[in-house]
């Protein structure tokens, strides 16, 4: 049975392009009139106001018990289909219906008054959440409790650290207890412990046959908890249906990857008249049908020149870079003397071994392991997804490499009981 | 299946259970109200002293202005202290509330980016302080009386009437100016002044009957606030303080079609107060 019934929905934004600001002062509003009415020039200004679409002719229908998770770029129109499912802001056309009582956590601790106490503000921010005194009452030992703000309940909220701060919003949001959930990136803030926590509670909401709505970038806590996904680009819902589905189409026109380069023609192919570059192609193994490359994956790379030079003697220096540019490894080939023609030189990368985020490759050729004949910068970009197993902690991974290394505990002395 | 509890949500969407909703959430105008009040006397040094002290300095300034400098009398019998006093206990209560329902909306504005109730509550919960102070200076009164060899008429019984007005005037124009204030933020710098201008205006400070057989007697009365504290002085000081009650039928209809219009503007402007903070 659907919960929440979508037609239509479009919210407009004129953006006032003289303007600096969101909110304009009266003065313009007023010397603008006074251009309108005085000149007939001003006419033209109109065109400065231009029409955004932050969400167009969105439809959908979720069910009761279904958890659906909302993926797309920043601005993709995520967060204004949240506010209006929130009813902060009211859809420009269209109309949703929505049956049962829905709650909304787009901020921990949203209301906070810094010089109330812990115990007024669960209170307060209970109630702004739309919880009933009696249910916030009821409630209140196990909300203290879970946020662990015990000693600190009559102090006020502005001497908390902001780890307790965060705490104590979610700890209340937790015990909430709606029909229809709506959650926003509110993973972003707060330590793992917390993560782990929000991660716990929300799946609780899903066990328990209520519906859910999530968005994050988070694309593994997305792949967990939600079994229906919305893929929003542009104000626009290109796609919905299973999740991995729409996972594996969202990366597919995520990334900027270019995983294989090639040139037929040895004439426009890049290089010099002593080497030429064929192909830079990189070969994953991927470990299940979704065809993406994740933390477990090894990829191969073959990288094919022309020799120009009979006798060269050659070898390959290849380095792999962070999206962000620093230097993870360089690894290099053997030096080998080459007659004319093609070489190939390949290169296996271990599953296990890099951790989840988006990697550049650049490849050398070097002449007597001293001159770089060809530098080839920036010649794959490959991103690696997060997988994980077993584990129920969705936070970021540490670290550029995650190697699986042979790391053991067992008990090694009995305590002895007298 | 739990009880049923439909949502619509539509462009310009007038639900027509606003009002039970309304109604639903009164816990929440309830703990912002106390919010308000709490924190007010949280942050000042100087506390209840504060509500008490302030309206007491300000009626001695004016007593010396309007009754020493200008020369200003009182209705006859009637204390000029406790003129002064009476006229400042209502003009602050309405002066307070209309500038605190003016800025209910911006003040509020990290709730009405990030959850939704009735943003009526806001406007509405921002009046507690004002009252808890009109309360104070109220106390004043009555526990100054007697040092003007003065006893409070029985029509005091009449206050709650007046009390009732203020609020609905309050109402009516704070509400049209919270909805500017989100569109138009420099409509919060004409506040200070319009509240300013209307202490001089208004009987405040000195008596109505100066104005009584005048030639802009009559639209001096159009003025919703003349007949408030006339009347609210009346109440408290007795038949001895001139009130002329022809003023209190503008002050009615005015004041009702007032918080009218600016009900239905304000209405159909906060579902969309958000885009624009």
């Amino acid at each position: 049975m659907p919960v929440i019934v979508a037609e239509n929905i479009s919210k407009k934004y004129i953006i006032d392009h003289q303007r600096k600001s969101g909110s304009s002062g009266l003065r313009d509003v007023v010397s603008e009139t006074v251009d309108k009415i005085f000149k007939k020039k001003a006419k033209d200004d109109f065109s400065e106001k231009e029409e955004f679409w932050a969400l167009k002719d969105i439809n959908f229908s979720i069910d009761q018990g279904d958890r659906i998770g909302i993926v797309g770029h920043n601005g993709a129109g995520k967060s204004t289909l949240l506010k209006i499912l929130s009813r902060i802001t009211e859809p420009s056309t269209g109309q949703i219906k929505i049956e049962g009582r829905i709650a909304s956590l787009l901020e921990v601790g949203t209301g906070f008054h810094p010089e109330l106490t812990g115990r007024e503000n669960i209170f307060l921010n209970g109630a702004i959440l739309g919880m009933a005194k009696s249910e916030i009452r009821e409630s209140f030992d196990a909300i203290v409790d879970f946020a662990g703000v015990e000693k600190f309940l009559d102090t006020p909220v502005k001497r908390y650290s902001s780890g307790m701060y965060v705490r104590l919003g979610f700890a209340i949001a937790a015990h909430l207890n709606p029909e229809i959930l709506i959650v926003d990136e509110v993973l972003a803030v707060g330590d793992t412990e917390f993560q782990k926590k929000c991660l716990g509670k929300m799946r609780d909401v899903s066990e328990s046959g209520r519906t859910l709505i999530f968005v994050s970038h988070n694309l593994t806590a997305i792949q967990a908890l939600c079994n229906k996904s919305f893929y929003f680009e542009k104000g626009r819902m290109i796609d919905q249906g299973e999740t991995s589905h729409i996972i594996t189409n969202y990366l597919s026109k995520v990334s900027h990857k270019s995983l294989d380069k090639h040139w037929d023609n040895i004439e426009s192919a890049p290089g010099n008249d002593q080497v030429r570059v064929k192909r830079f192609k990189l070969f994953p193994e991927y470990q299940d049908d979704l065809n993406h490359i994740d933390v477990r994956t090894p990829i191969n790379f073959q990288f094919e020149f022309w020799n120009l030079v009979e006798g060269a003697n050659l070898n390959l220096s290849m380095h792999l870079y962070t999206f962000t540019g620093e230097c993870i490894f360089n690894v290099g080939t053997q030096s080998e003397s080459f007659p004319k023609g093609l070489v190939t030189g390949t290169c296996e990368l271990p599953g296990n071994f890099l951790n989840d985020g988006s990697y550049v490759v650049s490849m050398m050729i070097v002449k007597d392991t001293s001159t770089v004949l060809y530098n080839m910068e920036e010649a794959l970009v490959f991103d690696i997804e997060d997988y994980r197993e077993n584990v129920t902690w969705y936070g970021k991974w540490p670290g550029y490499i995650r190697p699986q290394l042979n790391f053991s505990i067992r008990q090694t002395e009995h305590v002895v009981n007298d | 299946m739990a009880a049923q509890h439909t949502t619509t949500i539509k462009a310009g969407g007038s639900e027509k259970d606003y009002w039970k909703d309304l109604w639903l959430h009164r816990q929440l105008l309830w703990i912002l109200s106390k919010r308000d009040i709490s924190v007010r006397y949280k942050q000042t040094l100087l506390g209840v002293a504060w509500s008490v002290l302030r309206p007491f300095m300000t009626m001695t300034v004016m007593v010396f202005v309007f009754r020493y400098v200008a020369k200003i009398d009182s209705d006859p019998g009637v204390p000029y202290p406790l003129m002064v006093l009476s006229g400042l206990t209502i003009w602050s209560f309405f002066s307070n509330t209309f500038q605190q329902i003016s800025n209910s909306i911006l003040l509020n504005s990290n709730l009405v980016s990030k959850v939704y109730f009735p943003r009526l509550l806001m406007p509405l919960s921002s009046i507690a302080v004002g009252f808890v102070d009109f309360l104070i200076a109220l106390g004043i009164f009555i526990v100054l009386t007697p040092f003007f060899d003065y006893t409070i008429s029985w029509q005091i019984i009449y206050v709650p009437f007046f009390v009732l007005l203020t609020f609905i005037t309050s109402m009516g124009f704070g509400l049209f100016f919270a909805v500017l204030n989100v569109r138009f933020r420099d409509i919060g710098q004409l506040i200070p002044f319009l509240i300013q201008v209307g202490m001089y205006i208004l009987p405040v400070a000195y008596p109505s009957s100066l104005v009584k057989d005048t030639w802009f007697e009559k639209y001096y009365n159009l003025n919703p606030l003349v007949g408030i504290i006339g009347g609210f002085r009346w109440c408290l000081l007795g038949e001895k303080s001139y009130f002329n009650p022809q003023s209190l039928y503008s002050t009615v209809i005015i004041s009702f079609s007032i918080l009218i219009l600016s009900l239905i503007y304000f209405r159909r402007k906060e579902n969309t107060f958000v885009d624009h903070i």
